[in-house]
């Protein structure tokens, strides 16, 4: 008997978030070959629900069209989710802000526990997820018969191609739907242009050594230079230099760029687990016993107001 | 960094001032923070040789960052009128008895352990917690978003759902509004702004607030505040793991790297690498 999984779709702004084709690789490992249905909850969320039947290892994908998931409101969203489930043997969702607050819910009304951060797939109900701020791997089993509710460490698995044309279908669910909770705005961060942090490619990151918002400026035309996002340290968000869905790290976003440099960053374990899947790291940090220089595969000692105007002349 | 926020201590203020709310008419009686005892986030945690756990023998214990902060934003609402108590909670072995005197000593009114010898998940320490809400009925219930241990991020969730009533997750900012709060969550896009009905769950986020420091005098007064303890399996809430635990490893070490001497060697490197073209 072929598993069936159930993948909870991330989208915003009529998008489907890149976390949806990670979290089908994941599937795809647990179940090769079998293909997983996605499940997206929205409102007028045809164009989501078609981006979605586009990524290869769909089956099918699903879609709850209704005003009341205009807004991604946990309370609102588990209890559909969990009606649906129980034809599931697997629900995946993404462990991005959206997917940590609304999987838990949506496992506690199945009664049954959740394995957070799933990281790599050993067997079908063998997983091992982070602990400690990465500073262990626990290897976790789900016992026959139990479901499997999972959010999925997006920075482990790479996202599935798009090109395919699974079939879509409206579902209907008989929750009653709570109105306890309402959503009323988002503010977003100070992206802009900039590509994504979660999805960028190369990511350029400060610290509290880059000292003020107004210097954080030296970093963002460097990266504009060179196409990549910016992120920042938990002690550059408290003091305000740039916006809180900036900040790397065991709290803030897991991320696996191909190059990540990071600037005035001393390299503080909580910041370290945000970059271990990254693929080179540059540290410039004018402490030679900086501890980022202990994992950085490229360190270079020196002072970052120097080194960044330099790099962006040879850039240039 | 914590700060001492110095001053006269809410307690001398006698329940009836602290009971009053500025501003709104009404105050809640009772909010509920729930604090996990956590290998102290200064240690470098290092994997048992035989890879059954982590070693935690003569390692510093604390509370849970993020519930501390959950504590802070408590007892500043009390504080500020609006709310009559505060009572801080834990689940865990009886050396949790120190966490929830540090709670005390912090400005809760009084604690509630509920003891238990080994590690539950965090489904069943919502089912205990359900189990106090529905003894104590606060009107909030405020918890860290994740305990820096097993950084699991469920609990208040599940307690949510069990109660079947809001939950306001990774929240940088709570107002308290008569029966209603509202709450701006830390989400990848940036801020969210969400509005619930009481009585809610509400988890942390680190910039919420700055915890105070613990006075020494408070210290000693915490050692007079009532705690209450309980055992788990008498509160009839399933305890059974759904998960199993089959060991843990320390992570793959990322090799040091090399050192460059300037922008040049880097720059060198950078391109050599396939990266800036
Ligand atoms: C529960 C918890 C969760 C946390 N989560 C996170 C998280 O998600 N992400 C995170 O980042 N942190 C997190 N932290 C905080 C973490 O412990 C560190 O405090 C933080 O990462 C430090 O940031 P920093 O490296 O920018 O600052 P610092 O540690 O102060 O380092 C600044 C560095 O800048 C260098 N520097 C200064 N001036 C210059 C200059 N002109 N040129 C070059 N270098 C310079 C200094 O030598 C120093 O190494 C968390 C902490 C806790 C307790």
């Amino acid at each position: 008997m072929t598993a069936k999984i159930l993948i909870i779709a991330e989208h915003a702004g009529g998008r489907l978030n890149q976390s949806t084709a990670r979290c089908l690789a994941c599937a795809s490992q647990i179940s090769p070959g079998a293909g997983a249905d996605v499940l997206v909850a929205g409102s007028q969320c045809g164009a989501v629900a078609a981006e979605a039947a586009a990524l290869a290892g769909v089956a099918e994908v699903l879609v709850i069209d209704r005003a009341e998931n205009s807004a991604p409101v946990a309370a609102v969203l588990a209890p559909q989710i969990a009606a649906l489930a129980t034809a599931y043997d697997y629900v995946l969702g993404p462990s991005t802000t959206f997917g940590k607050d609304l999987m838990p819910r949506v496992a506690a009304l199945l009664r049954v526990g959740q394995v957070s951060d799933l990281m790599s797939v050993e067997g079908p109900r063998r997983f091992t997820r982070p602990v400690y701020a990465g500073n262990a791997i626990q290897s976790v089993e789900v016992p026959e018969g139990t479901r499997v509710i999972a959010t999925v460490r997006t920075a482990s698995f790479r996202p599935v191609a798009a090109g395919a044309a699974a079939p879509i279908r409206g579902v209907q669910v008989g929750a009653a739907l709570p109105t306890h909770t309402r959503f009323i705005e988002l503010r977003s961060g100070g992206g802009g242009e900039r590509p994504d942090l979660q999805t960028a490619r190369l990511v350029i990151s400060g610290g509290r050594g880059v000292g003020s918002e107004a210097n954080f400026r030296i970093l963002y035309q460097l990266a504009g230079k060179m196409g990549a996002a910016v992120g920042a340290s938990r002690a550059a968000v408290d003091a305000g230099f740039v916006p809180n869905d900036m900040q790397v790290g065991q709290t803030g976003k897991i991320i696996a760029p191909e190059l990540y440099m990071a600037f005035g960053i001393s390299g503080a374990i909580q910041h370290l687990t945000g970059i271990k899947d990254a693929g080179l790291i540059v540290a410039v940090n004018k402490d030679p016993e900086a501890p980022i220089f202990q994992i950085a595969d490229i360190g270079l000692v020196g002072d970052l107001f120097q080194v960044i105007p330099e790099l962006e002349k040879r850039i240039g | 960094m914590a700060v001492d926020v110095g001053g006269l201590s809410p307690y001398d203020w006698g329940p009836t001032i602290r009971a009053a709310c500025f501003g709104c008419g009404k105050s809640m009686k009772k909010i509920m923070v729930c604090l996990k005892r956590v290998v102290d986030y200064n240690v470098r945690v290092r994997v048992k040789a035989d890879g059954t756990g982590v070693v935690t023998d003569g390692v510093k214990m604390s509370i849970n960052p993020f519930d501390e902060i959950a504590l802070e934003e408590a007892l500043r609402i009390r504080e500020r009128g609006g709310a009559a108590e505060v009572v801080v909670v834990t689940i865990g072995p009886a050396d949790c008895q120190q966490q929830l005197r540090t709670g005390l000593a912090m400005g809760a009114d009084r604690a509630i352990l509920v003891e238990h010898g080994t590690e539950l998940e965090p489904l069943a320490v919502a089912g205990l917690l359900l189990k106090l809400v529905e003894k104590e009925h606060p009107d909030l219930v405020i918890v860290g978003k994740q305990a820096i241990d097993d950084d699991c991020n469920q609990t208040g969730q599940m307690l949510a759902a069990l109660w079947d009533r809001p939950q306001a997750t990774f929240a940088s900012k709570l107002e308290v509004d008569g029966d209603r709060i509202r709450v701006t969550r830390e989400v990848d896009a940036g801020l969210e702004v969400i509005e619930a009905d009481l009585p809610a769950v509400v988890t942390t986020d680190l910039r919420l607030n700055e915890p105070r420091y613990v006075k020494l005098p408070d210290i000693m007064k915490a050692k007079k505040k009532p705690l209450e303890i309980l055992a788990a399996g008498s509160l009839g809430a399933a305890l059974e793991p759904s998960l199993r635990t089959t060991g843990y490893a320390p992570p793959p070490e990322r090799q040091k790297g090399a050192m460059v001497a300037d922008v040049d060697a880097l720059v060198g490197a950078l391109r050599d690498k396939g990266f800036l073209g």
